[in-house]
């Protein structure tokens, strides 16, 4: 098996040995779970337990949401209604579910810029990045399908709005808009569809979910150092990393009973704060709500679709150079894709040879002034559009694409890095002393 | 998160993505913060107040609106109103329900038994109010932060007793254009609204809009064997509590729910915070 040096599983008793000729799941399971990893990765490094603990959250609500749920437009508010009231338990694990999902995006957007940060994204993880960015677009499908099965208002106009982009699309945006909502509008067909692909996505979400530990577990962790563990000797990687079994899956279980603390205590004593009140009014065709607002997580991505008007003299370029076929309607589709697609080009983008930002002086700058850009984006997102929301908005989405296309290209080559430590365990030990030679305590937990 | 019903095209905007639409951001609503006893991670129900706002509902509301996601048996619910029991089925006999199962299938009415739920509105425009206090819990402001829900604990029962209240004397711009239909009030953004009131830029110059249900409270409208105050202020917020409780019945079991789970996953994560430190010390010996 490639990767980091370390002990492999023995089956001992005749019992092991009998399985392990069958099927080696155990070896599988004991070298998953005593992975070698960094010893100096910090508290950033918690979010994909995070990440893992939430989908089996959502997995488990949901299968137990779906045994009480009609899907028809008739009874969907209804049967939430009924979820709610009637149901023992429950508007827990309806709010659970609900609440269940910001989590998951809180989660997601600080691994992600834990990711973008510490270069994460850099050679030899880019596999490890495009799955991530894989699973963070089924992510947001995911989402964005389950807030229209309560069928409320904003679930019905969000609908309309989200497939709508698709019909901005030259010349096929129509059709592919129908063959979307299996209707000329939103209706029951879009409702089935919409559950069924809300109940699919999640597994696949956990397919991915082992490609993407499998890929950084064939590299390696990352780490804030950005220096690769040592792979010369089994007694080098030692020097660098600590099994991931109990060192890593007890830190991180205490940072993830931190973030659920917070997490029930928004779930209980404040669980419609981040959803929209509309949604409690049922779908209604003929009333369009005010304002048509996507849950925060996506506020980012619609402040960028939204960011790119008429007015706007890149548009109006584009417009004449396509001879009218990307409108600026179309120019806001590509814009809220393309603001994924330039963040998955990442890998490629950035020229620096130092990968963590630690030790690039002026990339810390431009990077935080990113996550600045981000929740810039996510406030104007729900502003109305018009002045001086307009303007803040078509600026901060042009950073964002700056910072991709322009920043990260130009700085590796401009910018004199600091040097990274040789090695973790120099990194490592100029926070903690030394160890002596003595070996480390067999069972510290004792 | 938004200021809910601006008179605004915004979302036409962001779905056709043009320029230039004429912004008609609206004026502020007049929402007051009104102190709830149910406010807060400790907040709760005061059940009076539920019985209360039952009995408005029940002499004044009921008139109009429907509460179609309420049974009758939740009115003895703990945490709710908590009726005896025969209370609740008397109360729920008051009501002739529509039973499709009577008359071999031709359907016919029948009095209401507490299985059964509030009859929802027959009037279109009487929307009905079991969720409310949820569905109009927008104004998040300030500039859509949600700041005035997270501190103020700002929501829909405010938004109800102040649409109660908030009915004021026409302001002089309505004057001097066609009369309105309907009637002004501070604190409703969905309706009619005056060129004569609209600035240079199509802005609102005064609060809320015309609202097309006429005052249903003015004060000493009902009789409250409590003895409780029946001025316009505290009737509406009685009314308003009632139904916060109609949306959202089971919050005093969730908060509670909230607060075990948080003592609990407090008391775990210092546990595990002392086995961390003890797992990690001998790989740790700080510097000196």
């Amino acid at each position: 098996m490639a990767g980091i040096p370390h002990d492999h599983y023995e089956p001992k008793s005749n019992g092991e040995k009998w399985l392990y000729s069958r099927l080696p799941i155990v070896g599988l399971l004991y070298d998953t779970l005593m992975l070698p990893t960094p010893r100096n990765l910090n508290w950033m490094w918690i979010w994909g337990i995070v990440l893992v603990f939430t989908l089996v959250l959502q997995i488990i609500t949901g299968i137990v949401l779906v045994m009480h749920y009609v899907p028809h437009v008739d009874m969907a508010f209804a049967s939430v209604e009924y979820i709610m009231r009637d149901v023992n338990g429950g508007h827990m694990i309806r709010y659970f579910h609900q609440n269940g999902a910001s989590l998951f995006f809180v989660a997601v957007y600080a691994h992600i810029f834990r990711s973008l940060y510490y270069g994460s994204y850099k050679a030899p993880r880019e596999v490890t990045w495009i799955i991530g960015m894989l699973m963070y677009l089924l992510m947001m499908g995911t989402a964005f399908m389950g807030y229209v099965l309560p069928w409320g208002q904003m679930s019905f106009h969000g609908t309309a709005v989200i497939t709508g982009l698709f019909g901005a699309i030259p010349f096929i945006g129509e059709g592919v808009q129908t063959w979307l909502l299996g209707a000329s509008a939103v209706g029951q067909p879009a409702l089935n569809r919409f559950f069924s692909l809300h109940y699919l996505m999640p597994f696949i979400l956990l397919g991915l979910t082992i490609v993407h530990i499998w890929a950084f577990h064939t590299t390696g962790n990352n780490n804030p150092t950005g220096v690769e563990v040592r792979r010369t000797s089994k007694e080098d990687a030692a020097k660098d990393t600590l099994p991931f079994w109990p060192y890593f899956v007890i830190k991180d279980l205490f940072a993830l009973a931190i973030i659920l603390a917070v997490f029930v205590a928004i779930v209980g004593f404040m669980p419609n704060y981040l959803g929209h009140p509309d949604n409690y009014i049922p779908a209604n065709a003929l009333a369009t709500p005010a304002h048509i607002v996507p849950e925060w997580y996506f506020l980012p991505f619609y402040a960028i679709l939204r960011a790119f008007t008429a007015d706007v003299w890149v548009v109006q370029i584009v417009q004449f150079l396509s001879f009218g076929i990307i409108d600026a309607k179309f120019f806001g589709v590509l814009a809220m894709f393309g603001a994924i697609a330039v963040m998955a080009l990442a890998p490629w983008l950035d020229t620096s040879s130092v990968r963590s930002g630690k030790y690039r002086p002026m990339f810390k700058w431009w990077f935080w002034l990113l996550v600045v850009d981000f929740f810039v984006l996510m406030w104007v997102g729900a502003r109305p559009a018009e002045s001086p929301y307009d303007m803040i908005s078509l600026v901060a989405s042009t950073y964002w694409f700056a910072y991709f296309l322009v920043i990260l290209p130009v700085l590796g080559v401009i910018e004199k890095p600091l040097t990274p430590p040789a090695t973790i365990e120099e990194d490592y030990n100029a926070h903690y002393a030394p160890q002596s030679d003595s070996a480390p305590v067999v069972n510290p937990a004792e | 998160m938004n200021m809910l019903r601006n008179a605004t095209l915004a979302a036409v905007a962001a779905l056709a993505l043009t320029s230039g639409q004429a912004s008609a951001a609206g004026a502020e609503i007049k929402v007051t913060d009104y102190a709830f006893p149910f406010e807060g991670p400790f907040g709760q129900f005061d059940q009076m107040q539920l019985q209360r706002g039952l009995q408005v509902y029940t002499e004044i509301c009921a008139a109009c609106h429907g509460l179609q996601y309420l049974s009758f048996r939740n009115l003895g619910d703990e945490g709710g109103p908590h009726l005896p029991e025969d209370q609740v089925f008397a109360y729920a006999e008051f009501y002739e329900i529509f039973d499709q199962a009577l008359f071999d299938g031709e359907g016919d009415f029948r009095p209401a038994t507490p299985a059964d739920k509030f009859p929802m509105s027959n009037l279109s425009n009487a929307p009905d109010l079991t969720l409310m206090a949820k569905a109009r819990a927008g104004f998040s402001g300030p500039y859509g932060t949600g700041m005035a829900q997270l501190f103020q604990g700002m929501g829909g029962a405010e938004y109800i007793a102040s649409l109660m209240t908030g009915y004021v004397e026409e302001p002089e711009c309505a004057l001097e254009g066609e009369p309105m239909d309907g009637y002004y009030n501070i604190a409703f953004a969905a309706g009619g609204f005056p060129d004569s009131c609209k600035g240079d830029h199509g802005e609102h110059l005064v609060p809320g809009s015309w609202i097309a249900m006429s005052p249903p409270l003015y004060g000493d409208d009902v009789t409250f064997e409590d003895g409780s105050s029946t001025e316009l202020e505290a009737v509406a917020m009685d009314v308003a509590a009632f139904l916060m409780w109609t949306a959202e019945p089971k919050m005093m079991a969730r908060k509670q729910a909230g607060l075990t789970g948080v003592i609990f996953l407090t008391l775990l994560s210092v546990l595990l915070y002392l086995t961390n430190k003890r797992l990690w010390a001998p790989y740790k010996n700080k510097k000196a």
